[in-house]
């Protein structure tokens, strides 16, 4: 299953960076990266392509895992961080800090980590212990206030912020560079292996609180764990903005890829794979036109949406 | 209501691995157990019975450490278990809660596996001991066959031995269940008592369950406590509890009490106002 992800994210990333309105062939990409300056083509690949792809990666894997997180520790394929307000409490703090504070690049990325663990801890005082249907009205309620607060700030930006703020509504890999990528990559590397130590207790959490714990699993680690997908969330978010749905789509696709049986590294995996196909889809889909990949995600991600609730699937107690 | 005499609780001269010193015992500032003092019979089957809401749940949470005592100890070997390590007391203590959560699309074998967990560390993944663990537990609650099937779909009490044998691969000296036989009909409900007794029998696994059913509890317990808001009214064996008096004051409910049929333990039978008038009609 893994191999098989990983193949098809080689492949989604390949094309990525080959093919559309400019293609760099496969020898000419090696070439480049190895160092030689090829006209044209080096300045599109090392500029647009292959740092999008990069960043589509990392965002995608960073979105993946941490709603996965989410969605297993809280028992519910609803209660993702974009559904619960995390990814727009990211996105808030990060508007108003460009729009009020006029400030960019650490302190932006700063500002976004703070307002998803922010949104993440209100919410978590508003519900109290219980995760559940209440989790997700709650997180639903504080969304829809945190998205007029930014619709607010939206009006009262300089018309050059605009852009830039509308990147924080949709999400986008547009304003993609070079350090946003070391950054990114530095702080995955260290959230990663924490990771995998912390989730080894999550076949256990699975079986509810109180088995979890007659299993030795410690009372706060189901906490310490949510922190870090909330962290997760934040850091991508500040990279790229609130690419919708990936977090909630990620874990429930690569569950299912894996005989219903849940798995991080899986979904981290979905994540990236849909992030860099949607952001193909949305570069190229229409001719001229550079739609920001949160676009395509969200047309993805709503009619799943309603499936889920459709079908009943939101809660997994029996 | 009537003083009952003090019966001697014979579960203070055996060893005992657990036990409570005077632990209050609560959710929030409301104390749901207060000042409570008792020990467990190493080897033996103690059943904790009592009326809704008399705090015989909140005990065994207590016990099993999912509650941290809001005063006095609960103490595992002499520890207080507050301060012993997560995984320490998963080895010694296994726990069955009342509402486990069945994951989705998950396979017996894989829900039985997870009672390793305790015994896996970082380094140290799946080996030949935990899958003996597995094959045992499977055996000991004749699930062998169903190892491969979903969990989702079998049958109450199929599900019900699955997850005692999750609990018994844990390998742990001391087993505590939280009404193990609640949402089962009365054969499933004997079935997984004679389940529990065998294990004690077999392995002298120390078991520690909350029972609603009085008679059943009569039957199976070796050492009865029986609890009425927050406090132990009676504890000792069947015949010591089991008595009109104390089943009136624990239960509020007037009964007669007379030896089991097929056991010879005490049965209680309830007077109950519809039985009254009945045999007021029935000419004798």
């Amino acid at each position: 299953m893994v191999a098989l992800l990983s193949a098809l994210l080689v492949t989604v990333f390949l094309v990525r960076i080959t093919l559309g309105d400019f293609v760099v062939t496969l020898p000419d990409v090696v070439r480049i990266v190895t160092g030689t300056e090829i006209p044209g083509a080096s300045y599109i690949l090392m500029e647009s392509k292959l740092p999008r792809a990069v960043l589509g990666v990392l965002v995608g894997l960073a979105f993946g895992v941490g709603g996965a997180i989410f969605q297993t520790t809280l028992r519910n394929p609803l209660a993702s961080p974009d559904v619960v307000g995390v990814s727009v409490g990211a996105s808030t703090a990060a508007v108003f800090t460009i729009v009020v504070l006029d400030q960019r690049g650490v302190a932006l990325a700063a500002a976004a980590v703070l307002g998803a663990v922010g949104v993440a801890v209100g919410v978590r005082l508003l519900v109290g212990a219980h995760a559940g249907t209440r989790l997700v009205l709650v997180g639903v309620a504080l969304s829809a206030g945190l998205y007029s607060a930014v619709q607010y700030l939206f009006t009262r930006a300089d018309e050059w912020d605009t852009q830039i703020v509308l990147q924080w509504l949709i999400g986008s890999l547009n304003r993609v560079d070079w350090p946003t990528i070391q950054v990114l990559s530095l702080l995955l590397l260290v959230v990663v292996p924490v990771l995998v130590v912390l989730s080894r207790s999550a076949r256990a959490s699975e079986l509810g609180d109180d088995a979890a714990a007659g299993l030795g699993v410690p009372p706060r680690r189901a906490d310490l764990l949510l922190l870090v997908a909330v962290l997760l969330v934040g850091v991508g978010v500040a990279a790229a903005g609130p690419i919708s749905f990936v977090a909630f789509l990620a874990g429930p696709i690569a569950r299912s890829l894996n005989g219903g049986r849940t798995t991080l590294l899986g979904a981290g995996l979905v994540g990236a794979i849909i992030v860099v196909a949607a952001d193909h889809v949305a570069a190229y889909a229409v001719p001229d036109v550079n739609f920001p990949v949160g676009v395509v995600t969200g047309a993805v991600g709503a009619p799943f949406l309603l499936w889920l609730l459709a079908t009943g699937r939101t809660s997994r107690r029996s | 209501m009537p003083d009952l005499p003090a019966l001697p609780d014979r579960s203070r001269t055996a060893g005992a691995r657990l036990r409570t010193e005077r632990v209050t015992l609560g959710y929030g500032d409301r104390a749901v157990v207060t000042d409570l003092t008792t020990a467990v019979p190493d080897g033996k089957v103690t059943v904790i019975v009592g009326a809704n809401a008399c705090g015989k749940s909140t005990l065994l949470r207590g016990m099993a450490r999912l509650l941290r005592p809001t005063g006095g100890s609960v103490l595992l070997d002499g520890e207080a278990i507050a301060s012993l390590p997560s995984r320490q007391v998963a080895r010694t203590l296994g726990l069955l809660p009342q509402d486990p959560v069945t994951p989705e699309g998950v396979s017996v074998v894989d829900l039985v596996g997870r009672g390793r967990h305790p015994h896996q560390g970082a380094l140290r993944r799946w080996s030949a001991a935990d899958e003996d663990a597995v094959a045992e537990a499977l055996r000991l609650t004749d699930t062998l066959d169903l190892a491969e099937r979903l969990v989702d779909e079998l049958s109450g009490g199929q599900r019900q031995r699955v997850w005692i044998a999750m609990a018994l691969a844990q390998q742990t000296e001391l087993l505590l269940l939280d009404e193990p036989t609640t949402y089962l009909d009365v054969a499933h409900q004997v079935e997984v008592l004679d389940l529990l007794a065998e294990l004690n029998e077999a392995r002298s696994t120390t078991v520690v369950m909350v029972l609603h059913d009085l008679n059943l509890a009569a039957r199976y317990a070796d050492h009865l406590v029986a609890m009425r808001a927050g406090r132990i009214v009676a504890a000792g064996t069947p015949a010591e509890v089991i008595t009109e008096p104390c089943v009136s004051e624990v239960f509020g409910m007037a009964c007669r009490v007379v030896p089991d049929p097929v056991t010879g333990t005490p049965m209680v039978v309830p007077l109950g106002r519809a039985a009254r008038h009945r045999t007021q009609e029935v000419p004798a």
